[in-house]
């Protein structure tokens, strides 16, 4: 193996878990539900151990239907876990708060409202401001997403990669603590897609908001993060951990840089496993 | 000073293309194409009501199976004349408001809360769908025995036969709503109220509308069905005795009168269905 400095040696709790300052932990996180079908529970996660720095971008990267997504639920609040301990700020996670918002895969805009009222309303369900200032907000939002002049639009008249924008602008607002990221780009063309991840991160870069991302594609990951956490195929595991310390800002041309190719072929061998597993 | 400047510039320059021959772009509506189909709609019915008047006025059949429009205009206006026309309006009328709107003032909250709780769905479902699937105008005798042959009977045919669309349709509106929508809403931390006022019932107005118009049908079938089978007033009545009295012009008034009230309310509903629905995309 030409790449061998040690980051990538199965997985390590020393390198993941960072202080007592952390702003998400997971212990242990077990998460089950019920198959109708089936009539019985199914593990979708086990024993997810992992750790978020104030202002850290992490990504998931997982054989698709891993239950990457069933986390991320968990984490916003919306499903409960089994087992474990899951806190942001040392608080253990119940339900869905202001403190976390959530960009969906699909865009889930509320067709018969604009692009205004759609940013507005996060903000409007959380009773925050008033409402001249949710207006304001949203408008700053929008204006950093890149849709000045798009405002009284309805989301049916935008493209997907503008939805996308909304649908961010619309988690910015309530001005989170926590960035959660559930594949938001899987649904673009290909060109579109790399330009986002590119407007994501000058997005992130003037927020700075801890951020989780999830997704199935790897230089999607190396690309966005900080660190990137390998998950195996059901039951998602942690597998492996990967710090990505290529410089910040990032150009989209660093995608052929030699070290970047380095991380992906590392995350892709190890991700190439659990679905050759899966296959057979 | 031959020409004025816009002129002179265009026959100096052929490549101005403003004043050539416009070309037309694919797609561009033509002058007359926001018109087209009231002007289509609007000469098939004159021909059609041209060609009818033909064939009465050439007695093609007797005027006591085939009235003309210009007879049928006649008994209209002697049923205008004699005054009868306002009592009988009055009670046709006063059963359709009652009965329709009590069919949706109580069919909208029972149609939203089927759709939404599961276990309110199993409780009611066995009696929607046994009412629904009967013909309800059947229950017309046996609501005359209960409510007496005054508009009360009428009112109770009128709602029977329009709840059950709305109820249907509504907990259609509110199960098809797209679930990515109400994840992302509980998300935000939306109560159960926030999701209904900017979720559920502004998603499951398409439906709604749907089963309003379905509904409406069913109601004036009721109107006038009821009133065939015993009434004091009413368009129906009128009907009734007309026909009973070979009068088959006036038959042909109550059914304009019936077609017209129709037609109104109907194109009211589509016009609150466009006041909801200005954020679709436009069909072209």
């Amino acid at each position: 193996m030409a790449f061998s400095n040690g980051r990538l040696a199965g997985y390590d709790p020393q390198l993941t878990s960072g202080g007592p300052n952390a702003k998400l932990r997971a212990i242990d996180v077990t998460i089950h539900y019920w198959i109708e079908r089936s009539n019985r529970p199914f593990l979708a996660v086990d024993r997810v151990m992992l750790d978020i720095q104030p202002g850290e971008f992490v990504s998931i990267v997982g054989p698709s239907g891993c239950g990457k997504t069933t986390f991320l639920n968990a984490v916003d609040g919306l499903l409960p876990i089994t087992s474990g301990s899951l806190e942001l700020n040392g608080q253990p996670i119940a339900c869905p708060g202001p403190d976390r918002a959530m960009v969906f895969q699909q865009a889930s805009l509320l067709p018969w409202r604009t692009v205004l009222g759609n940013v507005v309303y996060g903000l409007e369900l959380q009773g925050r401001l008033r409402s001249r200032d949710r207006v304001q907000r949203a408008r700053e939002l929008i204006r950093l997403v890149g849709l000045a002049g798009f405002e009284d639009s309805f989301p049916t008249e935008l493209s997907g990669g503008m939805q996308q924008r909304v649908n961010l602008a619309r988690a910015l607002a309530t001005d989170p603590e926590m960035l959660l990221l559930d594949e938001p780009f899987a649904a673009l063309d290909a060109q579109t897609r790399e330009f986002m991840q590119r407007e994501l991160l000058r997005i992130w870069g003037e927020t700075r908001k801890t951020a989780l991302f999830i997704t199935h594609d790897i230089k999607e990951a190396v690309y966005l993060a900080d660190r990137v956490m390998v998950f195996t195929r059901r039951p998602a595991r942690v597998k492996a951990c990967l710090e990505i310390d290529l410089p910040r800002p990032r150009e989209l041309s660093i995608k052929r840089d030699q070290r970047f190719l380095e991380f992906e072929d590392e995350i892709w061998r190890s991700i190439e496993e659990e679905v050759r597993a899966d296959a057979h | 000073m031959a020409f004025p400047q816009s002129a002179r510039t265009a026959t100096e320059d052929p490549r101005t293309p403003d004043v050539a021959a416009p070309v037309r772009i694919p797609g561009q509506p033509g002058p007359l194409k926001r018109y087209e189909g009231t002007l289509i709609g609007a000469s098939a019915v004159l021909l059609f009501v041209g060609l009818w008047q033909l064939a009465a006025f050439r007695r093609v059949v007797p005027e006591l199976f085939l009235p003309g429009p210009t007879d049928i205009a006649n008994a209209f206006g002697a049923y205008v004349a004699r005054g009868q026309i306002w009592p009988d309006m009055w009670a046709s009328g006063q059963e359709l408001i009652y009965g329709f709107g009590l069919s949706i003032v109580i069919g909208l909250p029972v149609g939203i809360a089927m759709g939404w709780y599961r276990r309110f769905n199993m409780a009611l479902d066995p009696f929607v769908t046994f009412f629904y699937s009967i013909p309800r105008i059947a229950l017309t005798p046996l609501l005359i025995i209960w409510f007496g042959i005054g508009i009360n009977s009428k009112i109770a045919v009128v709602f029977l036969g329009a709840i059950f669309a709305i109820v249907i349709n509504t907990a259609a509106g509110v199960r098809n709503l797209d679930p990515s929508l109400i994840k992302a809403a509980r998300s935000f931390g939306a109560s159960d109220a926030q999701l209904f006022r900017t979720i559920v019932l502004p998603g499951s107005v398409p439906f709604i509308l749907t089963g309003l118009r379905l509904g409406l049908g069913h109601a004036l079938t009721g109107v006038v069905v009821g009133e065939l089978v015993a009434a004091q007033a009413g368009v129906g009545l009128m009907m009734a005795t007309a026909g009973a009295t070979f009068q088959t012009s006036k038959v042909f008034v109550g059914l304009v009168i019936v077609a017209t009230a129709g037609m109104l309310l109907t194109y009211l509903i589509a016009r609150v269905e466009q006041r909801f629905q200005s954020w679709k995309p436009s069909p072209q």
